[in-house]
C-alpha cells in the first residue's frame, strides 16, 4: 500500500476522514493511525464526532495511546455534551501527522467547516469513506449526494473516496469487488479518485484490486460480544 | 433481496414504514436519535407525517390520537423520555388503543448516562403507569429480529387493540447489522370499526376513552382487559434456546446480555464446561412454562440470570423456576456491560456452589 504522498511527507500533513452514518469513518481513521504510527509517524487523532453516542474512535484511546499515538477527544462526550476540545489546534502546529476523524453525514462535517481555513493552510486530503451496502448510498448517485452535502458543510472539498463496502461478518469478496465497480462509477460522476479500497484483513490476497490502493485493515471498532475472552 | 447494512435505529424506523405505519412522533434524547430523523428524512416519501412534538409526553398523546383514528403510529424514546410516556401509554392501554412504542434502553436512574442498559424491565413488564394494564414487550436481540418484530408487533398491537414496546438498548440501537427484509406472518385482523375515522352518517358516534365513572363499568372493563391479557398469555410468547440441549449452567438472558452470554457459552465449552441460553424474546407475556421445563432437564445443575441491571428480571425467572433450580445472578448497571469473561467465572462460581 502506498499514500499518495511519499511517506517521509506524511509528517505536516492532514487526513481529514468523512462519510456517512455507518460508513465505516471510525475503522478506517483508527487503521490509518496505527498504519502511519507503524510507518514512523508522529500521529496525532482527532476525534471530532460530536453526532455519534457510540461506536467513536475515542473508544479505542487506550490502544492507540500505547502505540505512541496521540489521540485528542470531544469533551464531554460521554454525557452527551460534546464539544469541541481546543487541543485540536495541535494538529495544525508542524511535524504533526494529523488525522480527524470527523462525524457522519453533513450535520458530523459541520465541525470541520469551523476549521476550514485553518485546514487550508496545511497540506491535507479530505477522503469520503462510502459502503455500498448501507442503504442510503447504495448507488453512486446516492453516494454523490451525500458527497456533496458534506463538502458544503465542510466548505471544502473532497479530495479522495475510500472504498469501505462490507456487510459486517457477512461480507463476501464480491461485496468488495461490487464497491470497488460503484466506486469507480462514483469517481467518474464526482470527478474525485478512488484512493483506497479498505476491507478486512480476512481478505489480503483475496481481491482482485490495484496492489496500491487495497487498505486491510484490523476490525477495533467492536461489540460487546466480540471482545476475546482469553482467561477462565 | 440482498441484504443491506442497517444501524439499528435506522431499521426500527424502517421496518415500521413497511408495516404501513404513517404517523410518527417523537422527541429526542440519545442513544435513539436516529430514529426521529429517519423518519423526518422519509415519512414524506411515503404521504406520512413526521412531529417532532415538545415533549416526550405531548408525543405520547399524539400517537394515541393517530391511534385512535385508526392509523398505524410509532413513538420511541430512551429511558428517560420513556418514563414521562408513561402516563400516555396507562391512557393507550385504558382505551385499548393499538400502538408501538420503541425504547432504546441508557442508564438509569433519573438521566443516567448514554450508555446502554437494561434496566427499565420493571417498568417495561410491570407498566410504569397507574392501574391494571399490560404491554406486550418485545426484546430483539439482533437488527435483523428487530426489523421482523417491530413489523409484526404492529399486527399484534391491531389484533388485541394494546400497545406494543419494543425494547431495546442503546447498543442494539447505534450497532450496525446485516439485515434482509421479509414480511410478517399474515395475521387475520379485525376492522378497526372502533375507530374515530368520521361516521360519514352511516353509524353512530365512536368514544375513545379511559374514563369510566361507575366503578361497576371500570370493574367489567377491567375484567375485559385482563381476558385480553390471558388470550395474549396464550398466544404471543416468543424465546430461543441456545445450546440448552445438555447444558449444566443455564444463562438466562434477553437482548445484548443474551449475545454476550452467548460468547461466553462458546468460550465455557472450550474449557468442558457445558453451558446453554434460555433467551426470553417476549419479556411479556414471559415464557414461564418453557424456561420451568429446559432449567429443568436432567443436565441443569445452576441458572446464572444475567442483565445489564443489578437485577431486575430474576424476579421472572424466580417466578418461573418457582424454587426448583438455584439461581443466581451477574449484572452490571448504569451502562456498562458484563464481559464474556466475568460470565464465565459467574458460570463456574454459579456450578461450584451446588
Amino acid at each position: 500500500m502506498s499514500a499518495t504522498q511519499e511517506e517521509d511527507e506524511m509528517n505536516d500533513h492532514l487526513t481529514i476522514v468523512t462519510g456517512h452514518y455507518g460508513s465505516g469513518k471510525t475503522e478506517f481513521a483508527v487503521n490509518l493511525a496505527f498504519h502511519l504510527s507503524r510507518e514512523g509517524n508522529a500521529v496525532t487523532l482527532a476525534d471530532l464526532d460530536i453526532v455519534n453516542p457510540y461506536f467513536c474512535s475515542r473508544e479505542r484511546k487506550q490502544e492507540l495511546t500505547q502505540q505512541g499515538i496521540r489521540v485528542i477527544v470531544s469533551k464531554g462526550a460521554d454525557s452527551d455534551l460534546p464539544a469541541i476540545n481546543p487541543e485540536v489546534y495541535a494538529l495544525f502546529e508542524p511535524g504533526v501527522c494529523g488525522i480527524i476523524d470527523a462525524g457522519g453525514d453533513a450535520v458530523g462535517a459541520q465541525t470541520l467547516g469551523r476549521f476550514s481555513q485553518k485546514i487550508k493552510c496545511v497540506p491535507y486530503e479530505l477522503l469520503c469513506v462510502v459502503n455500498f451496502n448501507r442503504p442510503e448510498t447504495n448507488t453512486p448517485q446516492k453516494a454523490e449526494a451525500y458527497l456533496r452535502q458534506i463538502e458544503y458543510s465542510a466548505r471544502l472539498s473532497v479530495t479522495g473516496l475510500v472504498n469501505n463496502t462490507h456487510l459486517d461478518h457477512e461480507t463476501t469478496t464480491q461485496d468488495i469487488l461490487r464497491g470497488a465497480e460503484l466506486s469507480e462509477e462514483l469517481s467518474t460522476l464526482s470527478g474525485v479518485p478512488v484512493i483506497y479500497h479498505a476491507f478486512e484483513e480476512r481478505f489480503s490476497g483475496r481481491l482482485n484490486l490495484p496492489q496500491d490502493k487495497q487498505f486491510p485493515m484490523q476490525l477495533y471498532m467492536r461489540k460487546p460480544w466480540e471482545f476475546e475472552s482469553t482467561v477462565i | 433481496m440482498a441484504k443491506e447494512l442497517w444501524k439499528g435505529n435506522e431499521a426500527v424506523a424502517e421496518a415500521a414504514i413497511r408495516a404501513g405505519c404513517r404517523y410518527f412522533f417523537g422527541y429526542p434524547i440519545t442513544p435513539q436519535n436516529e430514529i426521529p430523523e429517519y423518519f423526518a428524512r422519509h415519512m414524506p416519501e411515503h404521504d406520512g407525517v413526521f412531529v417532532q412534538a415538545e415533549s416526550e409526553v405531548a408525543a405520547v398523546n399524539m400517537a394515541y390520537g393517530a391511534s385512535g383514528c385508526g392509523a398505524r403510529v410509532m413513538t420511541s424514546s430512551s429511558s428517560p423520555g420513556i418514563s414521562l410516556k408513561q402516563e400516555g401509554i396507562s391512557y393507550i392501554a385504558g382505551a385499548e388503543l393499538p400502538v408501538v412504542i420503541v425504547n432504546m434502553m441508557r442508564g438509569g436512574p433519573g438521566l443516567g448516562s448514554i450508555a446502554p442498559a437494561q434496566a427499565d424491565y420493571f417498568q417495561a413488564t410491570r407498566g410504569g403507569g397507574n392501574g391494571d394494564y399490560r404491554t406486550v414487550v418485545l426484546a430483539p436481540a439482533t437488527i435483523q429480529e428487530m426489523t421482523d418484530l417491530t413489523q409484526e408487533a404492529f399486527e399484534i398491537a391491531d389484533l388485541y387493540r394494546i400497545p406494543v414496546l419494543i425494547l431495546a438498548d442503546g447498543m442494539i440501537g447505534q450497532m450496525m447489522e446485516a439485515v434482509e427484509w421479509k414480511k410478517p406472518k399474515p395475521r387475520k385482523l379485525p376492522k378497526k370499526d372502533w375507530a374515530t375515522s368520521g361516521t360519514k352518517n352511516a353509524r353512530t358516534h365512536n368514544i375513545i376513552n379511559s374514563l369510566f365513572i361507575d366503578p361497576k363499568d371500570c370493574t367489567e372493563h377491567n375484567k375485559k382487559l385482563q381476558e385480553k391479557h390471558d388470550l395474549i398469555a396464550q398466544n404471543e410468547i416468543q424465546y430461543e434456546e441456545y445450546r440448552t440441549d445438555d447444558a449444566e449452567v443455564l444463562f438466562v438472558a434477553y437482548g445484548t446480555t443474551a449475545r454476550i452470554c452467548q460468547a461466553a457459552v462458546l468460550k465455557l465449552r472450550e474449557a468442558g464446561v457445558k453451558a446453554g441460553v434460555f433467551r426470553p424474546i417476549s419479556l411479556w407475556p414471559y415464557p414461564e412454562q418453557a424456561l420451568y421445563a429446559c432449567a429443568n432437564r436432567a443436565g441443569v445443575k445452576a441458572v446464572v440470570c444475567a442483565e445489564m441491571s443489578m437485577g431486575q428480571m430474576i424476579d421472572d425467572v424466580k417466578i418461573s423456576l418457582a424454587g426448583s433450580k438455584p439461581v443466581s445472578f451477574f449484572g452490571t448497571g448504569g451502562g456498562t456491560f458484563p464481559t464474556p469473561v466475568e460470565l464465565m467465572q459467574a458460570a463456574q462460581s454459579a456450578l461450584k456452589g451446588v
